[in-house]
């Protein structure tokens, strides 16, 4: 296990075992998406309230709970990067950013889709929609102060501890419909009380959860493999790799 | 324990990184702690009534519409209806389109000034859906559940009256 952990440290043995790993998580992500979208949007009865409107959950809800998954992940990888001085963890965290950035962009337009014909409004700034778009604005800068400090190093320093700092903001987000009195409603899924989801409309949500979880997986391992063919351009292995293949 | 570092450069890292975010997370749990007021979006009709609304000043009032209480005015788009918390009632007046999930017994939003006598002049009014999910046959099976469970409660106390 820990040796495992070792080699995949090492940026030529991730980029070899992450290329294994691409097709698999691939076909899988595929299928998952394909069976989530047909169940939640086809097969899901109507809802008592909402009626057909209430299918946006099945693109809203994964995408919210991924924007904040991604977050931690990043902040887990800085803190390993700025810990251990990882090149391997850095890489990972800066391949996550534009990823988190993207599903926290998709919860808010699906939010805001979805809040006008149910709420009546595009949106309004209880807590919960203000610390999601805030969210947004740590991924930006995180993009951002990467992109401003030249030197890779020092750059992924300064973005892990930023990073860090904002995971104050992950138990705001999900908390936020509790402490404090909100237009957003408070959880379905996520609290400890079961699920205030009929079974037939839960299975679909559950099966798009896994299906964005697998899509994180893959686009974060093609994207860590770019960045490591860039930042290795100059090492012997990756030369050797381009020599024989061309 | 294996998974803390060894190395103590590591170690001090760790710990810093550590007292960083608690450091962070107590500074901001004070602010909002502090500010609990002024994040709620709405007030209940049981704090306007105790005078913790602003008065002369636009605020949002929240709560369930009232069963029964809905009238609309025939002519023009005023509708009249009243806002519960459960416990404390208060009066709304609206001139405008409503959401569609506006109905009796369900809980709206609605930003507004409080006028002197007490009703609630609303410019917009939003609906809160709340956070369960089911087929129209489920809601109704729970519905006529419970309206059998009313009435086999209330049986025994009708039959006491004559």
């Amino acid at each position: 296990m820990w040796s495992f952990l070792h080699k995949l440290a090492s940026p030529k043995h991730f980029y070899h075992f992450a290329g294994r790993l691409i097709p698999w998580l691939g076909w899988s992500t595929l299928l998952l998406m394909l069976a989530g979208l047909y169940t939640g949007l086809v097969v899901a009865p109507t809802d008592y309230q909402q009626g057909e409107s209430y299918r946006i959950i099945y693109i809203h809800v994964p995408a919210a709970w991924m924007s904040m998954f991604v977050y931690m992940v990043m902040a887990g990888a800085g803190a390993i990067g700025l810990i251990w001085k990882i090149k391997m963890a850095d890489i990972v965290a800066s391949s996550a950013a534009p990823l988190g950035a993207a599903f926290t962009f998709l919860a808010l337009v699906t939010g805001s889709l979805w809040g006008k014909p149910m709420w009546g409004t595009w949106w309004i700034w209880d807590a919960r929609l203000t610390s999601e778009l805030i969210l947004l604005f740590l991924y930006l800068g995180f993009i951002a102060l990467q992109s401003a400090i030249e030197d890779k190093r020092t750059a992924a320093n300064a973005c892990a501890v930023l990073a860090l700092v904002g995971v104050v903001n992950i138990p705001i987000i999900h908390y936020s419909v509790e402490w404090w009195n909100t237009l957003h409603q408070g959880p379905t899924v996520t609290r400890f009380d079961k699920p205030a989801m009929d079974t037939s409309m839960l299975i679909p949500l559950m099966i798009m959860f896994f299906a964005f979880k697998l899509y994180f997986g893959l686009t974060v391992l093609m994207r860590a493999r770019g960045e490591i063919l860039e930042r290795e351009r100059n090492s012997t292995w990756v030369k050797q790799m381009v020599t024989e293949s061309s | 324990m294996r998974l803390l570092p060894k190395h103590p450069q590591r170690r001090k890292r760790l710990a810093l990184i550590s007292l960083l975010i608690t450091g962070i997370g107590a500074a901001v749990a004070l602010a909002t702690v502090a500010l609990k007021e002024n994040i709620n979006l709405f007030y209940s009709p049981t704090q306007i009534l105790s005078g913790e609304a602003p008065k002369n000043h636009v605020f949002r009032l929240g709560g369930l519409v009232a069963e029964g209480s809905v009238k609309r005015n025939k002519d023009n788009l005023d509708v009249y209806f009243e806002v519960t918390d459960t416990d404390k009632k208060v009066a709304v007046i609206y001139n405008g389109i409503l959401p569609d999930l506006f109905r009796e017994g369900q809980g709206i939003v609605a930003l507004g000034k409080l006028r002197d006598d007490g009703v609630f002049i609303a410019d917009e009014v939003l609906a809160k859906h709340d956070e369960n999910y089911m087929p129209p046959e489920a809601a109704k099976a729970i519905e006529d559940a419970q309206a059998k469970q009313t009435r086999s409660t209330t049986t025994p106390q009708g039959s006491q009256q004559p």
